[in-house]
């Protein structure tokens, strides 16, 4: 028998409580227990980075965790940028800089983004690519991606 | 993933109770960046697996006491790289650590983990076993301390006993000035296993202490005291010599996918040369300020 634990967690700013099966990982329970699917599967060992979520602030690969370890923390997903369906300033400025190709890696992209502007409100270019280094984005879009992150730090600067 | 049962005790006592009721079929969970892996590949199925992040001894986990840094066995990689001790007085631990993995890996995987996971590869060992890290083990019988040279055992295993756990790294800084330096050989920039890592220290006596990993079953100490690779005029072929001596067990794998043994001979001579001369570069500098 798998092991279920309750766990109580914050997730995109809502309070939740719910039973996780110890063997899942977080990855798995955001997706398939959750319903929340911007968190991509793709690599599954951490080289990716489609699957970045933000707990407490700091940005992590949700396939290798288990979801029991987000017990008693704060946790963004790429679901919850966006607030009353009006996209944020990082994800308007990929879009205007057309940085999503197939799309696939973005919620990974914008995760990373999202807590490196959320600690350094002005990063340069090497700040950038530091960050999102951990990003793969198999379309190669990674001039636009950069440069959507540099104008998304601009305009929060303004 | 196979099923298993989570533990998540809070105290160290509270751990040791846990491993040892849960026999030799346990594995602790500190970062989780190897451990997540092979549990879902199925090469590892633990009945039990104890999670070690909500041991209150652990916290902090990077704490400065003198001229010694204990650094638990939640000190996350980002922690190692961001402490600025770590920086002035061990900077080749700080270089091999900001280049595991990715951000989001570094921000999860822990300093003691990348040496109880026991990869030949491990970036950290070189550093920590140029530096004499002592690895602090907790067991049923109480702490005992190991030098890490003797921790790291080979691949995938360390000098643990079962019902044990690793529960800290201590580094002193050293008595004499001395400067040191990492690198590594990687298929491209970015995440990546190293194919050579290595690491080397000179200090003002003309010790040279080189560390290399990734071309057998674990990293090496090996140590000059001729005093030819501490010296910049020394002859090439002089140091040439020494290198071969200081190589001369490297055995990499024929069946490994990253480099050929011939590739990771040769480059562990210029990965050291270069090292060598970096470290010589900051002992100046250290000499220079003191």
């Amino acid at each position: 028998m798998s092991e279920t634990i309750h766990i109580e967690t914050t997730i995109n700013g809502r309070d939740r409580a719910f039973e996780v099966a110890a063997n899942l990982t977080l990855l798995d329970v955001l997706r398939d227990q959750l319903g929340l699917t911007g968190s991509k599967e793709c690599c599954v060992v951490g080289e990716c980075g489609a699957c970045t979520v933000i707990m407490d602030g700091i940005p992590m690969n949700s396939c290798l965790m288990l979801a029991v370890e987000i017990d008693g923390r704060d946790v963004i997903t790429v679901e919850g940028l966006a607030t009353d369906g009006h996209l944020n300033a990082l994800q308007q400025a990929f879009l205007d800089l057309s940085a999503p190709q197939c799309g696939f890696c973005i919620p990974g992209q914008l995760m990373s983004a999202h807590a490196l502007l959320q600690r350094n409100s002005d990063p340069t270019i090497d700040d950038v690519n530091e960050a999102l280094g951990g990003n793969l984005c198999r379309c190669a879009g990674y001039l636009q991606i950069t440069e959507a992150v540099m104008v998304a730090a601009k305009a929060g600067k303004e | 993933m196979k099923e298993f049962s989570y533990e998540r005790p809070e105290s160290l006592d509270e751990a040791i109770r846990v491993l040892a009721a849960s026999g030799s079929d346990v594995e602790i969970l500190a970062g989780g960046t190897d451990l997540v892996i092979a549990m879902r590949d199925r090469y590892r199925e633990p009945t039990v697996v104890v999670d070690l992040k909500r041991i209150a001894e652990f916290y902090p986990s990077l704490v400065w006491d003198g001229d010694t840094v204990t650094l638990s066995a939640t000190a996350t990689m980002t922690e190692v790289v961001d402490d600025e001790g770590i920086n002035r007085h061990f900077p080749a631990l700080a270089e091999a650590a900001v280049v595991v993995g990715s951000v989001q890996i570094r921000n999860r995987a822990t300093l003691l983990g990348n040496i109880c996971n026991g990869s030949p590869a491990a970036d950290t060992a070189p550093p920590l076993l140029v530096y004499d890290a002592i690895v602090v083990v907790a067991g049923p019988a109480g702490i005992r301390r190991v030098a890490i040279d003797d921790f790291i055992v080979g691949p995938g295993r360390t000098n643990l006993q079962d019902g044990e756990i690793a529960i800290a790294l201590e580094l002193t800084v050293p008595s004499r000035p001395l400067g040191s330096a990492y690198e590594r050989m990687t298929r491209r920039r970015g995440t990546d296993l190293a194919s050579v890592t290595l690491c080397a220290a000179v200090d003002d006596a003309g010790i040279t202490r080189v560390a290399f990993g990734s071309v057998g079953p674990r990293a090496w100490l090996r140590v000059d005291e001729t005093g030819v690779l501490a010296d910049p005029d020394a002859p090439a072929e002089a140091r040439a010599a020494v290198f071969e001596g200081i190589f001369a067990d490297a055995s990499p794998s024929v069946k490994s996918l990253r480099a050929s043994p011939d590739y990771r001979r040769a480059m562990l001579r210029v990965l050291g040369a270069r090292a060598v001369g970096r470290a010589r570069g900051r002992l100046a500098e250290v000499r220079g300020v003191s």
